[in-house]
């Protein structure tokens, strides 16, 4: 047995363990901190399965956005005695089984995949350099799933308007609820003062690396996020209000962008989502320049949850 | 040179999981959250550093090395602060285990 062997065996006996773990706590928080750990080793089985690109979108959004909407969640649902909601036992039921007909869903179409697998790799590999791009990942997003790409960035402006829609009436397009933890000099300050420059300029190095080498949109979209929140959590920059017309711009100008090149496709390049020859690659950096700003405003509006306050 | 490099490379990288052991070790086994808190700066600074130090001779180039450095220095920076977060939330409000 080689090392490599017995590391991927004992990684995938952890994931499994904290997997369970995370399903057993009792405690809706530690739930929530398993879950975190859960997918930040999941990003080390993607790159142990050479899935860079794939291990980088677990760790940011799948570990750490997720992880945080999933805090807040927690810390809303939480009644002020500290005693955890005891839904009745035929909901328990219902919620047990509904997760359980995904779950086994989800198994049956992994565990019987079809007898051959025809694997469309080498085909790509032969034709990425036609779209100027050096990371098949990229290619295969922006070139051969185009569609699946656009779908996917208005998923997430969707998703956060359905956390928009929670606000009360009195509060529509006012400004986030997020709970700002304002000590003065404090080391937070220090961090938040710190690390965004450092952020930004790997935010764009992922962006722009994203074409070549693993990196892209969501990846840098995320830590720009990051960034975003931890400096309006440590009180040195304000929420915008949900009306403004620059954070709404911001919001759409990627998958609108997108869209836009798609349908000029139609015309330019007789398909939808086509890219005229020779332009394949400069249209592809525009739209994930694009893309990787949007992202980066959806996910920290998302972080920053339902408005609160109406504006003043 | 190579055999020397390789020498470093794995008693480095060796003294770097060892510190992470240790760090493990303490955060199972230390009374309190404060000293836990120490166990685990040190498996953070001390063996991730040791572990950048020995894969600094298989690096590709200086820029790789650099990233290698950036990579610790970031963590450095975060684990530092958010143990200092932790602590003040604890001297603050007590800590309900």
């Amino acid at each position: 047995m080689t090392v490599s062997l017995a590391f991927d065996i004992g990684l995938a006996g952890l994931i499994l363990a904290i997997g369970s773990w995370t399903v057993f706590a009792r405690n809706a928080q530690a739930a929530v901190i398993g879950f975190v750990a859960y997918g930040l080793l999941l990003a080390i089985m993607w790159v142990r399965l050479s899935a860079v690109d794939v291990a980088l979108t677990e760790a940011a959004i799948g570990s750490g956005m997720t992880g945080m909407l999933l805090l807040g969640a927690v810390a809303r649902v939480r009644p002020a005695d500290g005693h955890a909601v005891l839904v009745n036992l035929p909901g328990r039921i219902v919620t047990g089984l509904l997760c359980g007909m995904i779950s086994a869903g989800l198994a049956i179409a992994s565990l019987s995949p079809p007898e051959t697998i025809r694997t469309l790799a080498p085909a790509v590999m032969e034709n990425l350099s036609q779209s100027g791009l050096g990371n098949p990942v990229a290619g295969v997003l922006f070139v051969y799933r185009a569609l699946d790409t656009l779908l996917e960035k208005v998923v997430v402006v969707l998703a956060l308007l359905g956390i928009w829609s929670l606000a009360p009436d009195r509060a529509w397009g006012g400004i986030p609820g997020l709970r700002i933890y304002v000590q003065p000099s404090s080391t937070l300050t220090l961090l938040a003062q710190v690390l965004p420059p450092v952020g930004i300029v790997v935010a764009i190095y992922m962006c722009w690396v994203g074409a070549k080498l693993p990196g892209g949109a969501f990846q840098g979209g995320a830590v720009l996020a990051a960034m975003w929140l931890l400096a309006t959590i440590a009180g040195l920059q304000n929420l915008p209000s949900i009306d403004q017309f620059w954070l709404r711009f911001l919001l759409v100008i990627g998958p609108a962008l997108f869209l836009a090149v798609g349908l000029a496709g139609f015309v330019l390049a007789n398909a939808f989502l086509a890219y005229p020859d020779g332009y394949a690659k400069p249209l592809i950096v525009v739209i994930e320049v694009s893309l990787t700003l949007s992202i980066g405003v959806a996910l920290g509006m998302l972080g920053a949850g339902p408005p609160e306050r109406s504006q003043r | 040179m190579n055999v020397i490099l390789n020498v470093f490379t794995v008693l480095a990288i060796s003294a770097g999981a060892f510190f992470f052991l240790a760090g493990t070790v303490g955060l199972l086994r230390f009374p309190d959250t404060l000293t836990r808190l120490h166990a685990l700066t040190k498996a953070d600074n001390l063996g991730l550093g040791l572990i950048i130090l020995g894969l600094l001779p298989l690096t590709s180039g200086p820029i790789q090395a650099m990233k290698l450095i950036g990579v610790w220095l970031l963590v450095q920076l975060s684990g530092a602060i958010v143990m200092q977060l932790i602590a003040q939330a604890i001297r603050r409000g007590g800590l309900r285990e």
